[in-house]
């Protein structure tokens, strides 16, 4: 039986990385949403009207799951980190608070959204839509403001192991939280529109000249394909905020044991914790250096710069970093591919092989998600709050935590499983119904 | 501190607002998903759209308060948030199972395609969280009042060894009296449900079958509501609440108010007046929650966590009052006008 410390870490784990899935549905879909709505009032094109009703309505499915999942959350902060709720409660109470509104209005336009496609007027129909996007947007600002400060505790002073002069504006500002914020609302823009841009890709290599799924893919990746372009440079932002106020995650990451200058860049490799050493890694000289801190010889701190007991697990962190930084790369690169495609007005949809490509990258963004929160919540270990409180003096007293554990992620396989089976469905259905509307010329937009 | 109006009470009163709002409007909720698993009779599936409609577009929005309570009550009582956590961690947990099986088989059955199979499964599930959650929310008040949260957290603060899991982790919560609450709210909701939906109900043969449900339930509020009396003077339930409940000055107005509400509620209902119904209902469930806050006071957590011992510092809790304030300003508006779209579409199906 694994101790109750590793359970209550791997629920809160699984919970996030559960909810995250969502949120950031809930982040991307809406823009995604609101663009076919206005290329539909813009054009009069029935297909773009049919995309948005499609996609708010998957909005819809995926964002009661998100607000369950969030409760759940909310709760299990107390339920399984009380030590830590009641230190950083009053401190970080706030930016939750914030995110509590910014659901409110989002959950509130949705509702307008859906049920006033024919009962407003369409300015404030959009309006509506922008709103939910925005609130979207400000509810994974807030929560990864609260999640920063983790990472860089700021906005109080320790005394007798207590925090005093609490500021939780300042808590708000830490040094973590214009990197985590930027690169958190970019990757959730990323991987909606690569997650719609891969499934539609995919019905074309298909169903090849279908308009429905041309539309969608003109739509998912003109939101997918320019942020997942910029993500390596706010990447690069991220990094070089880890390598200043976290070395001992930034060393994890690159799987750098000795403190060096000129430092290499290290590509894959398996990290040996017994050996000090990152093996089968493809160096590059004087990488990380110049990434980290933009100078070739700037020195970088290693794992040997840690006492041993405040090392994070070094090989999840490096290779969930590699993970990220290899996916990242793949979709920046096949975006380009596709930007200078259109721009030579070329059809990204009659080119089978970036299709192909574009259909591969369809899951990555998640994928990267997943592993870059892993980064950041492991490699901050063995910390809650980083250099202030462990995580193992924050965990519930209450013992047998495996059972809630085991019992969260058995619901959530099955709400899983549910959402991948309702989704699959929705996205099955739509082209034989639009085959038989467009033939009995219900709708303009036929296939030329 | 100056009572009622120190800042934390004040804060303390904002979170009692919002749990009034989450039971006036998730609660009504909750007791749909009570009514749809008893649909019965002819107009069986009709009462079961009847009542998906009157959850339908704000179900998400009706959620928000209980988000508002916990995050306040982090926020502003964090050694409160974190004891309760601790000692009620399985009755919690249990909830939020519920609450996860409800929201999510709710949507399922709404968008989750036309297969008939499906629909009733989702139906299913949705209507039994729907009865379970209540009782469990119910329990964990009732046992917050009973004081043994608060013992119980005493002990496992001071590591005392030998104690039991299930004397720290269950017994605190799993009570008669506790039980007892869990019943009541469940009544509660499910009587609010039904006098609401004598408002929604598109004709009158509906408005007959929940006339005659609110009527039934409010019948068994009396009988839950006397039963959690009885336990509490024959001693198993809360020592301070009960006493408060019968000494205190404020006692009695508060037990009449609320029976001329309750008694109100059955009239109108008889009579059939039913918007008037719906407020009486809606006042009569209001006064038992604030009775039970009043008799609380000042404790949070009793015997040990009073507002005031629990507050955060004043820095945090004048912030958090000004996001309050400015967030209000916000969103009312907002929620005003998302009831009116909704208003409006159930207007054009027929519905008023
Ligand atoms: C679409 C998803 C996605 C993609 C393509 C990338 N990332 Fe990322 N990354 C995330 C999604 C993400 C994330 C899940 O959103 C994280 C977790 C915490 C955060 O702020 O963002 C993250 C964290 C994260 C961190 C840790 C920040 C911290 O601990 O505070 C670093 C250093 C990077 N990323 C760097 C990169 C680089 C150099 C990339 C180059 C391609 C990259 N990421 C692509
Ligand atoms: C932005 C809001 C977030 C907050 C406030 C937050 C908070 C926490 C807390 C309190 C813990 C438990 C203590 C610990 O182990 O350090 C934790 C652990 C963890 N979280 Fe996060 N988290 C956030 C986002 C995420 C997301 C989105 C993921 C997605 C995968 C994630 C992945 C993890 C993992 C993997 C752990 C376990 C780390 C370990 O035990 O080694 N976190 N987080
Ligand atoms: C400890 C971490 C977290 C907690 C406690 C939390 C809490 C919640 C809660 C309670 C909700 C439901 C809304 C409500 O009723 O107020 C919610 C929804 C949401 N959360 Fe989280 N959350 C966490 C992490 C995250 C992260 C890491 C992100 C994104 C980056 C995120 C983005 C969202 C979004 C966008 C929604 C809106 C619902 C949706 O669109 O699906 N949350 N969250």
């Amino acid at each position: 039986m694994i101790g109750d410390v590793l359970a209550a870490r791997s629920q809160m784990a699984m919970s996030l990385a559960f909810h995250i899935l969502f949120a950031v549905v809930g982040i991307g879909m809406p823009v995604l949403m609101v663009i076919a709505e206005v290329r539909w009032r813009r054009t009069g094109d029935a297909l773009h009207l049919e995309l948005a009703k499609r996609w708010a309505k998957g909005t819809a499915i995926l964002f009661a799951v998100g607000a369950v999942s969030g409760t759940v959350l909310s709760f299990e902060l107390g339920l399984l980190w009380p030590g830590f709720m009641h230190f950083a409660g009053a401190i970080i109470g706030m930016p939750f608070s914030l995110e509590g509104f910014a659901f409110f209005t989002e959950a509130i336009f949705l509702g307008v959204y859906l049920y006033g496609w024919d009962r407003i007027p369409p300015r404030a129909h959009i309006g509506a839509g922008v709103l939910v996007a925005l609130s979207g947007a400000a509810s994974a600002i807030f929560v990864v403001i609260a999640n920063a400060w983790m990472n860089s505790p700021a906005g109080f002073r320790m005394v007798n192991g207590r925090p005093v002069d609490i500021d939780p504006v300042a808590a708000m500002v830490t040094p973590a939280a214009f990197p985590e914020t930027l690169h958190m609302v970019i990757a959730a823009y990323a991987a909606t529109g690569f997650v719609v841009a891969g499934i539609h890709a995919f019905l074309l290599l298909r169903d090849p000249g279908n308009a429905f799924h041309r539309r969608a893919l003109a739509v998912a990746l003109l939101v997918g394909a320019p942020a997942a372009i910029v993500q390596p440079i706010s990447g690069d932002i991220s990094a070089r905020y880890v390598a200043r106020w976290q070395p001992a995650k930034l060393a994890a990451m690159e799987g750098q044991f000795r403190t060096e200058r000129g430092a290499p860049l290290r590509l894959g490799g398996i990290p040996d914790v017994n050996a000090r050493e990152t093996r089968h890694a493809i160096e590059i000289p004087y990488g990380l250096s110049l990434l980290a801190f933009h100078d070739p010889r700037a020195e970088v701190r290693g794992l040997d710069a840690v006492p041993r007991e405040n090392w994070p697990p070094v090989a999840i962190v490096h290779v969930a970093f590699q993970v990220m930084v290899a996916l990242g790369t793949y979709m920046a690169l096949v975006s380009l591919w596709a930007a200078v495609t259109a721009l030579r007005k070329r059809r990204v949809a009659a080119n089978r092989a970036l299709l192909a490509a574009i259909a591969i990258a369809g899951p990555m963004g998640f994928i990267a998600i997943e592993a870059g929160w892993t980064v950041t919540e492991v490699g901050r270990q063995p910390w809650i709050i980083y250099g202030v409180l462990r995580t193992a003096d924050a965990v519930t007293p209450m013992p047998g935590l495996v059972v809630p554990f085991i019992t969260f992620t058995l619901l959530y396989c099955f709400l899983g499983v549910i959402v991948v089976w309702l989704l699959y469905e929705h996205v099955h259905r739509s082209p034989r119904i639009f085959e038989i509307e467009a033939r009995a010329g219900l709708v303009s937009g036929t296939p030329p | 501190m100056t009572g009622l109006v120190s800042l934390p009470a004040l804060l303390a009163a904002v979170m009692l607002v919002s749990l009034t709002a989450y039971v006036l409007s998730g609660g009504a909720d909750y007791g749909g998903g009570v009514w749809d698993l008893l649909a019965s009779g002819p107009r069986r599936d009709r009462q079961r759209d009847l009542i998906a409609h009157a959850i339908g577009p704000i179900w998400e929005a009706n959620h928000v308060w209980l988000i508002l309570v916990v995050v306040l009550l982090f926020t502003c009582f964090p050694a409160a948030f974190s004891t309760l956590a601790v000692v009620l961690h399985v009755p919690l947990s249990l909830m939020l199972i519920g609450i996860v099986l409800r929201g999510s088989a709710f949507t399922f059955r709404t968008y989750g395609g036309d297969e008939s199979a499906a629909q009733r499964r989702w139906g299913r599930t949705f209507a039994i969280a729907s009865v379970v959650t209540p009782i469990l929310l119910g329990i964990c008040i009732g046992a917050v009042a009973s004081e043994r949260p608060g013992h119980a957290a005493l002990r496992i603060a001071a590591a005392e060894r030998g104690a039991s899991f299930g004397a720290l982790y269950i017994a605190p919560w799993l009570t008669p009296f506790s039980v007892a609450v869990g019943v009541l709210a469940l009544a509660l909701f499910a009587f609010l449900a039904a006098t609401y939906l004598t408002v929604e109900a598109p004709d009158d043969e509906l408005r007959e079958d929940f006339r005659r449900r609110a009527l039934a339930t409010a019948l068994l509020v009396f009988v839950a509501a006397f039963g959690v009396l009885l336990i509490a003077h024959l001693g198993a339930g809360p020592p301070r609440v009960a006493a408060q409940l019968t000494s205190r000055w404020w006692a009695l107005p508060v037990h009449v108010l609320t029976g001329i509400a309750a008694l109100g509620a059955i009239w109108a209902l008889y009579t059939r007046r039913w918007r008037l119904a719906r407020v009486a209902a809606a006042l009569q469930v209001t006064l038992i929650l604030w009775g039970w806050a009043l008799a609380q006071y000042p404790y949070l957590v009793p015997p040990h966590l009073s507002i005031g011992a629990a507050a955060a510092p004043r820095r945090t809790l004048v912030l958090t009052l000004w996001a309050l304030a400015i967030g209000a300003v916000a969103l009312l508006p907002s929620l005003v006008y998302l009831l009116g779209v909704f208003r409006g579409r159930a207007g054009a199906a027929g519905r008023g």
